[in-house]
C-alpha cells in the first residue's frame, strides 16, 4: 500500500496479476419460467486457486449469465445460505475454494426441498421442522435478577449444538429425509438437543414428547451424511443418538 | 399487481436491530418484520468478539468508565448523554439476553465471563479491563439466535426474502408504510403501517476489502435519504485492522484481547511504539494508521508489501481452541495458513459504519440541526446514527447498540401507535418503484452493473480508505459521477418474476452509490482528521471548527447539501486521544 496521493498515479495502472487457473463450472438449471425441465449449463473462467466457489459463480452471474440464480450473503461460512450439491457432496459454496475442485465442478441444488430457480430451493418445510421443536429457551421458574448460573462444564454440555446456522445442509442430505415426508430431519433435532440438555431450559421432556412420534429421531439410520455434510463440523449424529438416548431413558 | 398489508408498526430488517424492536413490539401492537434475508443469515450472526457491559464479574467495573471510553474512543463525536445513557442501560440488556437463553461463557462460579477488548479501560485509561461479555467468537451469531428464538416464541410474523424499495410518506411528512418486493415473485407490495422501524445493517460492500456480507449495501440510509431525510456523519467509516489478506474476512479483536500481537515484516510488534499503554489493544483507527504507516515505510509483506501479520502462535493451543475457533478456522480454510504455528497476513478491511440514520435515543429519526422528529419513523442498529460511536466504534459497542437502542425504539414506536391513527397513503404508491425497476427491466442493452460494481469498490478502496487527501475524495467524487451515468444506463440479463436477483443487486448497487456519494460528500468537505476518518492533508483533529456531526442532504436536483449540528457534550472534555 502506498499514500491517497501515490495511489492517484498508480491508479491507472494494472493491479499485479494474481497466477490463475481455469476452472469449468457445470451448473443444473431450473426456471419453470423457462422450462418445465431442468437442463445443464457451463462455463470455464480462468480464477485465482484460492478463489471461494461462491465468488466464482458470482463472476459468472456478474458478466456472463445474469440469470443465474444462488442465494448467498456472508460469503466466510457463518450465514448458511449458500449450501449447495458440489461434485455430489453437501457444502457450502463459500467455504469450497477454485482450486479444491479444479479443473471441474459440478453444482446442483440441495435435495429434497422443492428447487424454485436453479440453486433456490423452498426452505419452508426446513424451517417448519425447525419450529416444531420448541426452539427457545422456556424456563417458568421466575427470573433471576441478574443472569442464571451455569457452570462451564453445563455450558460445555451443549456447545457443539450452538453452533448451528440453520443451512440445512444435513438434513437434505439424508436419505430417509428424502423418501420421508414427515421427518422432522437432523437440523430440528440438532436445535432440540440444544435445549433439551442447557441445564437452564426445563422443557426437554416436551421437546423429547414431539421428537418421539413418528416423525422425530426414531427414523433416524444413523447413516452419518449429516455429520459429514455439516459445514459447522456439528457431530449431528452423536446428537441424535444422544437425544434418542435421553429419550429412551429419559435421563436428561 | 399489487397486495396491500397492514399493521400498526413495521420492522424493515431481520438483524439483531430489527429482531429486537420486534420482540418489543409484538407483545404491544400489530408487527410485521420484513427482511431481504431469512433473518438467521443476517450480518449480525458474523459478529465474532463480544458484546460489552459493565457487569464486573471478572474485575471491577463500571457503567460511567465504559461511557468514557465509549466516548473517547469516538474521538469526542459521541453524543455523551447517549453513551451515558446506552453504557447505564447495557447492564440490564445483556442479562435479558442471558435470560432469553444466550449461550454466554461463564466463570468458575457459573457467571456472565468477560475478556479484554481494543479501547475498554478501567478508571477512564489506567489499564485494559474485562468488560466483553462472549461466546467463543461466534457472539454475533449467538445473539442473533437467541432473538430470532424468542421472535418464534412469540409468533412473530415475518416476511422474508422481502426487499424494502421505498418509504412513504404523506405530504406532511408523516410515515405511511413502505413499498416491498417478494423475491419469490417479483410481486410489489404496499405495507400500511403508522410505524416504521429500519434496521437494514451496514453499507461495507462499497469498498474491495470488506468484512462486511454481500448484502450489506446501505438500503435503508438510501431510501430514506431519497425521501428527504439527512444522513449523519456518513464520512465515519471504520476499517478494522485485521482482516484476512486480500479477502478482508475479519479476525476478531478478540484474538489481540486473548494475547495476540501484530507484526511487521521484520517480526516486530510496532504497535508498542504506536500506543505504549495498551499496544495492540489501542482502539481500531489507531492500528490501522499504524499498519498503514508500516507499509508505507516499507516494512508490509506479501507480493505486494501490503500485508502485516496477526501473531496468536505463542497462545495456549486450548485457549484459542476454546475461545477463538472460528478465526483459526478462517485462516486455515481461505489462506492456507496455520495460526498455530505461524503468523497470519492481514490487512485493514472496510468493517462498521458508525454514520447513518439520525436518530435520537429512542430510535426516532430526527431531522436538522434542531432535530425535528419525522412522526413514526424510526431507526436502528449499525444503519442508524444515534450517535453512540461518533468518528470512531469500540469493539463489542454495536452488539450492543443494537439491543438497548432495539428494545427503546421498540418500545417508543408501540407507544406511538397507540396515539397516532394510521395515515392514507397516495392513489399509486408503487409508482415510483414501478418505474424504477421498469427502468432496468427495459433496457436491453446498455451497461453492466458488475463492471460499474468492481470500479466503486476498487476505488473507493483506492482513494476514500484508511488515508484519504483533498485530492483523493476530489478524484472519486468525479468517479462516481461517471458511475452514476453509467448506473442510469444498466440493464441486465434476467427479464424474469421469480427470484430475479440479478434485478434486485442492481437496485442495490444503486443504494451503494448513495451511500458512497454521502460518504465522500461528508469526508472532503471535513478537512480535519477525527477517529476513523483520517486526512493526510489535514493530520489533527480541529476541535475549534468541526466538533459537529455533518448532515448531507440530497437535492431534488441530485446535489449533496451538507448542514451541521452541534456534538451534545457531557461530563467528558476533549483530550488529545493517546493510549
Ligand atoms: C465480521 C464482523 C464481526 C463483528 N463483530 C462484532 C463484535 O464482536 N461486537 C460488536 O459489538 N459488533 C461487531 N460487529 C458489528 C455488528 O455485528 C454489526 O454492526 C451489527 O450486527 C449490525 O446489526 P444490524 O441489526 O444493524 O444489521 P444486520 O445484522 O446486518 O441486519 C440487517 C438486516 O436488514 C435486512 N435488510 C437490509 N436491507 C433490506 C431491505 N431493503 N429490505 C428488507 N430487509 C433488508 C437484512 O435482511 C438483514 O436482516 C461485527 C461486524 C462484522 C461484519
Ligand atoms: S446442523 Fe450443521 S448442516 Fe445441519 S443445519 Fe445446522 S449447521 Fe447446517
Ligand atoms: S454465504 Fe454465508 S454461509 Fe456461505
Amino acid at each position: 500500500m502506498v499514500t491517497a496521493a501515490d495511489v492517484l498515479d498508480a491508479s491507472d495502472q494494472a493491479r499485479p496479476t494474481i497466477d490463475t487457473i481455469p476452472l469449468t463450472v457445470r451448473v443444473r438449471r431450473f426456471n419453470p419460467e423457462v422450462s418445465e425441465d431442468s437442463w445443464w449449463d457451463e462455463w470455464t473462467v480462468r480464477c485465482d486457486p484460492l478463489e471461494r466457489l461462491v465468488e466464482v459463480l458470482h463472476q459468472i452471474k456478474w458478466h456472463h449469465d445474469g440469470t443465474l440464480s444462488f442465494r448467498r450473503s456472508c460469503a466466510h461460512g457463518v450465514c448458511g445460505s449458500d449450501a449447495m450439491l458440489i461434485n455430489g457432496r453437501n457444502q457450502l459454496a463459500c467455504k469450497v475454494l477454485a482450486q479444491d475442485v479444479a479443473p471441474r465442478v459440478t453444482i446442483e441444488p440441495i435435495r429434497g426441498l422443492s428447487v424454485l430457480k436453479d440453486l433456490i430451493v423452498d426452505m419452508e418445510p426446513f424451517m417448519d421442522g425447525y419450529r416444531s421443536i420448541l426452539p427457545y429457551l422456556i424456563n417458568d421458574s421466575g427470573e433471576p435478577e441478574k443472569e442464571r448460573r451455569q457452570s462451564p462444564e453445563d455450558r460445555h454440555r451443549y456447545d457443539d449444538t450452538t453452533k448451528c446456522i440453520l443451512c440445512a445442509a444435513c438434513t437434505t442430505s439424508c436419505p430417509v429425509f428424502w423418501g420421508d415426508e414427515g421427518y422432522v430431519g437432523p437440523a430440528a433435532i440438532v436445535n432440540a438437543h440444544r435445549f433439551i440438555f442447557d441445564s437452564r431450559d426445563e422443557a426437554g421432556r416436551e421437546r423429547m414428547k414431539i421428537l418421539s412420534e413418528k416423525t422425530g429421531v426414531f427414523r433416524c439410520r444413523t447413516t452419518f451424511n449429516c455429520t459429514d455434510a455439516c459445514p459447522r463440523g456439528i457431530e449431528v449424529t452423536k446428537a441424535i443418538q444422544e437425544v434418542k438416548r435421553a429419550i429412551l431413558f429419559e435421563r436428561f | 399487481m399489487t397486495t396491500t398489508h397492514t399493521y400498526d408498526a413495521l420492522v424493515v430488517g431481520g438483524g439483531g436491530g430489527g429482531l429486537r424492536a420486534a420482540i418489543e413490539l409484538s407483545e404491544r401492537c400489530r408487527t410485521a418484520v420484513l427482511s431481504k434475508l431469512y433473518p438467521t443469515r443476517s450480518h449480525t450472526g458474523a459478529a465474532q468478539g463480544g458484546v460489552c457491559a459493565a457487569l464486573g464479574n471478572v474485575e471491577e467495573d463500571s457503567p460511567e468508565w465504559h461511557a468514557f471510553d465509549t466516548v473517547k474512543g469516538g474521538d469526542y463525536l459521541v453524543d455523551q448523554p447517549a453513551a451515558l445513557l446506552m453504557t447505564e442501560e447495557a447492564v440490564e440488556a445483556i442479562y435479558q439476553l442471558e435470560r432469553w437463553g444466550l449461550p454466554f461463557n461463564r466463570t468458575p462460579d457459573g457467571r456472565i465471563d468477560q475478556r479484554r477488548f481494543g479501547g475498554h479501560t478501567r478508571n477512564h485509561g489506567e489499564a485494559p479491563v474485562k468488560r466483553a461479555c462472549y461466546a467463543a467468537d461466534r457472539t454475533g451469531h449467538m445473539i442473533l439466535q437467541t432473538l430470532y428464538q424468542q421472535c418464534v416464541k412469540r409468533d412473530v410474523r415475518f416476511f422474508n426474502e422481502f426487499y424494502c424499495l421505498d418509504l412513504l410518506r404523506d405530504d406532511a411528512g408523516v410515515t405511511v408504510g413502505i413499498i416491498a418486493f417478494e423475491l419469490a415473485t417479483g410481486e410489489l407490495h404496499v405495507f400500511r403501517a403508522k410505524a416504521v422501524v429500519f434496521a437494514t445493517g451496514g453499507y461495507g460492500r462499497m469498498f474491495r476489502v470488506t468484512s462486511n456480507a454481500h448484502a450489506l449495501t446501505g438500503d435503508g440510509p438510501a431510501l430514506v435519504w431519497r425521501r428527504g431525510i439527512p444522513l449523519e456523519d456518513m464520512e465515519m467509516f471504520q476499517f478494522h485492522p485485521t482482516g484476512l489478506a486480500r479477502l478482508g474476512v475479519l479476525l476478531s479483536e478478540a484474538a489481540r484481547g486473548e494475547g495476540g500481537i501484530v507484526l511487521n515484516r521484520e517480526g516486530e510488534r510496532f504497535m508498542e511504539r504506536y500506543a505504549p499503554t495498551i499496544k495492540d489493544l489501542a482502539p481500531r483507527d489507531m492500528v490501522s494508521r499504524a499498519i498503514y504507516q508500516e507499509i508505507k515505510e516499507g516494512r508490509g509483506g506479501g507480493p505486494d508489501g501490503d500485508w502485516v501479520y496477526l501473531d496468536i502462535s505463542h497462545l495456549d493451543p486450548t485457549v484459542i481452541e476454546e475461545k477463538l475457533p472460528d478465526i483459526t478456522e478462517f485462516a486455515r480454510i481461505y489462506l492456507k495458513v496455520e495460526p498455530l504455528e505461524e503468523p497470519v497476513p492481514i490487512q485493514p478491511t472496510a468493517h462498521y459504519a458508525m454514520g447513518g440514520i439520525p436518530t435520537d435515543t429512542d430510535g426516532r429519526v430526527v431531522v436538522g440541526a434542531d432535530e425535528d422528529v419525522v412522526p413514526g419513523l424510526y431507526a436502528v442498529g449499525e444503519c442508524a446514527c444515534v450517535s453512540v460511536h461518533g468518528a470512531n466504534r469500540l469493539g463489542t459497542n454495536s452488539l450492543l447498540d443494537l439491543v438497548v437502542f432495539g428494545r427503546r425504539a421498540g418500545d417508543d414506536a408501540a407507544s406511538f401507535v397507540h396515539d397516532t391513527d394510521l395515515a392514507t397513503p397516495s392513489e399509486h404508491p408503487e409508482q415510483p418503484t414501478l418505474e424504477l425497476l421498469d427502468g432496468i427491466l427495459g433496457r436491453t442493452t446498455g451497461d453492466n452493473a458488475g463492471e460499474i460494481r468492481e470500479e466503486l469498490q476498487d476505488n473507493m478502496f483506492d482513494l476514500a480508505f484508511v488515508v484519504r487527501s483533498d485530492e483523493s475524495l476530489a478524484k472519486m467524487q468525479q468517479i462516481l459521477m461517471s458511475l452514476r451515468e453509467r448506473y442510469e444506463r444498466v440493464a441486465i440479463t434476467d427479464k424474469g418474476a421469480r427470484y430475479n436477483t440479478d434485478l434486485m443487486e442492481t437496485v442495490e448497487l444503486g443504494y451503494l452509490l448513495d451511500c458512497a456519494d454521502a460518504l465522500v460528500a461528508g469526508a472532503l468537505v471535513r478537512t480535519e482528521s477525527r477517529g476513523a476518518h483520517f486526512r493526510e492533508d489535514h493530520p489533527l483533529r480541529d476541535d475549534a471548527n468541526w466538533l459537529k456531526h455533518t448532515l448531507a442532504y440530497r437535492e431534488r436536483d441530485g446535489s449533496i447539501r451538507i448542514e451541521y449540528k452541534p456534538v451534545k457534550m457531557g461530563p467528558y472534555v476533549p483530550m488529545e486521544r493517546k493510549y
